[in-house]
C-alpha cells in the first residue's frame, strides 16, 4: 500500500510544555492539514511517484488562476491555496498503485507512533543585511574612529586581482526555503489537526511549511540505540574468549 | 502573545489545584526534588515579588538566605511544585516589588493586609 509521507501545515506559534521531568521545553504548534490529494505522479507518466497535495482552507475561487480552477475542476475538488508534493511510502507486499486517490483526505493522523519529522518552510526575510548579521562577522571596534560593522578586506591586490567567488558580503538575507530535520513531536491533537513539536520552524506564524515524516531519523528511532547496538566483531571475540 | 489555538491547547495542562496568591504575600512553596529512584519535598519560604498571568503564568519568590538574598522563579503550571501554602498577605502599592532586593533588614518589611 503506498502511503503519504507528509502533510501540509500552517506555523501557528510558539509556546512553552513541561516534558515528563517537568522540565520546560520549547514548543511549536502547527497546524496540519486537513489535506486533499489533488493529483497522484505517477513514474510511468511523470517519472516519479508522488502524491500532490492542497492545504484545505477557505479561498474564493476568483481569486486563483484559471489554470489552477481547471486543475481543481477536473476532479472535483474545492479550491485550495497552497499545493505541494510530498513523497510515498511504497510497501512491496502490497500494490502499489491504487492506494492514493485524487480526492483522499490526507489528516495529521499519519504521525501517529513517529517520534521526528523533517519541517520545510520559507524563513524570514532580513531584507539586504550587513556582514555582521549575515555571517556572523565580529565588526570592529567601537571607538577610535573606526566604523562599528564593515566587511573590511575582501581580498589581496596584485595577486589574485580579483574577489574570490562566495567571498562573504552583505546582500539580501532570509526569506529562502528552510528545511529543519529531526525535531520531535512532542504531541498530536486529530480534533483540531495539530501537531505540537519541539524547537523551532523557519517562517513568521502563519507561514505555510511541508511536515513530513523524518527521512534521516536520529539512531534511537532507526532501531539501534545504545545499549542493543552491537559489533558483530566485538561480540565474536568475547564469544570466543569465554568459550 | 495571545494565540487562541494555543491557549486552548495549554488549558489542558493547567494546574487549578494551587490557592491564588499574588505580589507581596509570604509564601511556603513545596518543590519535589527527585534523588536517584527516591523524590522528596523540600519548601522554598519567602515573598512572592512578582506574578506574570497568562497561559505561560511564572512568579518570583525571595527570600534571606544566611544573608544572601535568593530568588527562585516558578512556572505556575509546571509539575515540580506539589503544593504552596500562602502563610501570610501584605499590603503593597505596586505588581512587581524589585524595590525589595535594595533593602535589607528591617527596611524590608511589609505592612500586614488588613
Amino acid at each position: 500500500m503506498a502511503r503519504v509521507t507528509g502533510i501540509l501545515g500552517k506555523k501557528v506559534g510558539m509556546t512553552q510544555l513541561f516534558d515528563s521531568k517537568g522540565d520546560v521545553r520549547p514548543a511549536t504548534v502547527l497546524q496540519a492539514g486537513p489535506c486533499v490529494v489533488t493529483q497522484h505522479k505517477l513514474a510511468t507518466r511523470d517519472g516519479y511517484e508522488a502524491a500532490q497535495l492542497g492545504l484545505v482552507e477557505f479561498v474564493k475561487e476568483k481569486n486563483l488562476s484559471k489554470p489552477m480552477r481547471g486543475h481543481f475542476a477536473k476532479n472535483n475538488l474545492p479550491p485550495v491555496k497552497f499545493l505541494r508534493e510530498v513523497g510515498l511510502e511504497i510497501d512491496p507486499d502490497q500494490e502499489a498503485n491504487g492506494a492514493v486517490k485524487v480526492g483522499d483526505r490526507v489528516l495529521v493522523d499519519i504521525f501517529e507512533g513517529e517520534k521526528f519529522v523533517d519541517i520545510v518552510g520559507v524563513s524570514k526575510g532580513r531584507g539586504f543585511a550587513g556582514v555582521v548579521k549575515r555571517h556572523h562577522f565580529a565588526g570592529g571596534p567601537k571607538s577610535h574612529g573606526s566604523m562599528f560593522q564593515i566587511t573590511g578586506s575582501i581580498g589581496s591586490s596584485a595577486f589574485p586581482s580579483r574577489v574570490f567567488k562566495g567571498m562573504r558580503m552583505s546582500g539580501h538575507m532570509g526569506d529562502a526555503r528552510v528545511t529543519v530535520r529531526n525535531l520531535r513531536i512532542l504531541g498530536v491533537d486529530k480534533e483540531e489537526n495539530l501537531l505540537v513539536i519541539e524547537g523551532s520552524v523557519p517562517g513568521p506564524n502563519g507561514g505555510y511549511l511541508i511536515i513530513s515524516k523524518s527521512k534521516k531519523p536520529p539512531r534511537e528511532r532507526r532501531g539501534f540505540a545504545g545499549s542493543a547496538t552491537v559489533d558483530p566483531l566485538k561480540a565474536a571475540k568475547r564469544a570466543a574468549k569465554k568459550g | 502573545m495571545r494565540n487562541q489555538v494555543i491557549e486552548k491547547l495549554l488549558a489542558k495542562t493547567r494546574r487549578t489545584d494551587l490557592p491564588s496568591f499574588d505580589s507581596g504575600d509570604t509564601v511556603r512553596v513545596q518543590v519535589k526534588i527527585r534523588e536517584g529512584e527516591k523524590e522528596r519535598l523540600q519548601a522554598f519560604e519567602g515573598v512572592v515579588i512578582a506574578c506574570s498571568k497568562g497561559a505561560q503564568a511564572s512568579f518570583t519568590v525571595r527570600k534571606i538566605s544566611f544573608g544572601q538574598g535568593v530568588e527562585r522563579i516558578f512556572p505556575l503550571n509546571c509539575k515540580v511544585i506539589d503544593k504552596v501554602d500562602v502563610l501570610r498577605s501584605s499590603k503593597v502599592r505596586r505588581a512587581k516589588l524589585y524595590y525589595l532586593r535594595g533593602l535589607k533588614g528591617r527596611a524590608a518589611r511589609l505592612r500586614d493586609a488588613e
